[in-house]
């Protein structure tokens, strides 16, 4: 452990490692050396710039994935020493050591740290996640939103979908068809849109589908590990509600429910 | 509703759990408490229940069919979760991995207790009165099969009934969720209190 002596020039980094989709994982150590205001993402370009292991062996470089470098996108998302968080705002000099980078690998795993979310941007599409308003004529302008609203809609909005709330859920993975709290605090954001509400009805209708807000379990832990702090269980609650009311609506209503 | 076939089937599993399951549980539990005043209280209170009219019907509909049904899609529900409390140790995922190992414990514990009150009961023609369930409450091995099966069935019943009040959208903010929590604790309290004490009303004789 000579680690701890030369702690202020080299990181010790542990990566758990897949060369493809389907072959069995292992893990590899880095020595990096230590920059000020590091952040995770440096020091895998660091291990790309010069791919060798502990060992001293020549190895290939890690393969992860990044886009914006400053957590709005997501798409850096891995666990880091047991958290999933973004990688790009992970810093060095606040994690203990050695660190550990494992992908999220309650989605399918490209190689290494890339992970495929697409499984979110399909739940997305199923759940309506948008305000439609295209047309083959100009609408005009559309309902105002009070501004208290507008902030508060606002927070909602900060979700990236990185995936760290379905890595979290007891109930995302592949036994089950669940298709986790994001997309679900989704409905509840276009549901509150005095535009995207005309279409509430529909979106409410997708969560109660397969794999919808009736898998959830109440385990909580999303809204322990959303990096953008969202209320995601409640939510969750909010549209248990709504969709109670729209299935009490559907069977004993009458015919107007659109 | 065919088309939202799983949303309904999970909804019912979460009514049933507290209606008419729940109900049911604290009835028995209020006439178990009965052995606490004594042998003859309980025979009076017991052969009250048991001389119900329809008490065939009432059992199927209140109490067989809605928990056969709660064990079948709990056992489901079990198996297609991935518990991961190790890395997540918040209150509420351990509550989460608890009510899932409550669920389990509580399907053998009632599946034995019918078998040992209802089933063969039938073919011994025994009546189940206070000696009934003295003697079986005196041996050691039952006794502790019992405390932990009542203690996981109404644990199972107050935590369900936390899920319960979000499931149905009546506890929304962080705030109700957190004061239900206690309100339940209470429930749990509550609830197994009538439980254990009939049980060493039965076991101790005291």
């Amino acid at each position: 452990m000579e680690a701890t002596k030369t702690k202020q020039e080299t990181i010790t980094i542990i990566v758990t490692r897949q060369n493809d989709p389907s072959s069995a994982p292992y893990e590899e150590t880095f020595h990096v050396p230590y920059r000020e205001n590091m952040n995770v993402i440096s020091a895998l370009m660091e291990i790309r710039r010069n791919p060798v292991n502990a060992e001293g062996k020549e190895t290939t470089p890690i393969y992860w994935d990044m886009n914006c470098l400053e957590e709005v996108c997501g798409a850096c998302s891995m666990v880091i020493n047991g958290t999933p968080r973004q990688s790009c705002a992970a810093l060095i000099d606040k994690l203990e050591q050695p660190i550990r980078l494992e992908p999220m690998a309650t989605f399918p795993i490209i190689r290494d740290l890339a992970v495929d979310r697409s499984q979110m941007f399909d739940s997305l599409k199923k759940v309506k996640a948008w305000v439609p308003i295209d047309g083959t004529y100009d609408l005009g302008p559309g309902p105002r939103m009070p501004e208290k609203k507008r902030q508060w809609a606002y927070e909602l909005s900060k979700c990236m979908t990185c995936g760290v709330c379905l890595e979290a859920c007891p109930n995302v993975n592949d036994k089950s068809d669940f298709i986790g709290p994001a997309p679900i605090s989704q409905v509840r954001l276009f549901n509150s849109h005095p535009t995207g509400a005309m279409n509430k009805g529909e979106r409410l209708e997708a969560l109660m589908g397969e794999g919808g807000i009736g898998s959830c379990g109440n385990s909580q832990n999303c809204v322990q590990v959303c990096p953008k702090g969202i209320p995601l269980t409640t939510s969750i609650a909010e549209m248990n509600r709504a969709t109670n009311i729209q299935s009490f609506k559907n069977f004993f209503g009458s015919d107007t429910n659109y | 509703m065919n088309e939202n076939r799983e949303f309904f089937y999970r909804r019912l599993h979460s009514l049933l759990g507290v209606l008419p399951i729940g109900i049911f549980l604290i009835q028995h539990l209020v006439i178990n408490h009965f052995a606490a005043y004594g042998s003859g209280s309980f025979n009076t209170a017991a052969g009250f229940m048991h001389n119900l009219p329809f008490r065939f019907v009432l059992e199927w509909i209140v109490i067989y069919i809605p928990i056969l049904y709660h064990a079948i899609l709990g056992v489901y529900i079990v198996l297609t979760g991935k518990n991961n409390t190790r890395r997540y140790g918040y209150f509420r995922n351990l509550m989460f991995l608890l009510q899932r190992i409550t669920g389990i414990v509580t399907l053998i514990f009632i599946a034995w207790h019918v078998y040992q009150t209802r089933v063969i009961t039938i073919f011994t023609q025994e009546t189940i009165d206070f000696d009934f369930m003295e003697a079986i409450l005196t041996q050691p091995f039952f006794f502790w099969f019992y405390l932990i099966g009542v203690i996981s069935t109404t644990f199972h019943f107050a935590n369900g009934l936390w899920s319960f009040l979000v499931t149905w959208g009546i506890t929304v903010s962080p705030r109700s969720q957190r004061i239900a929590t206690y309100a339940t604790l209470l429930v749990f309290l509550g609830v197994t209190y009538l439980g254990v004490r009939s049980l060493l009303a039965f076991g101790m004789g005291v």
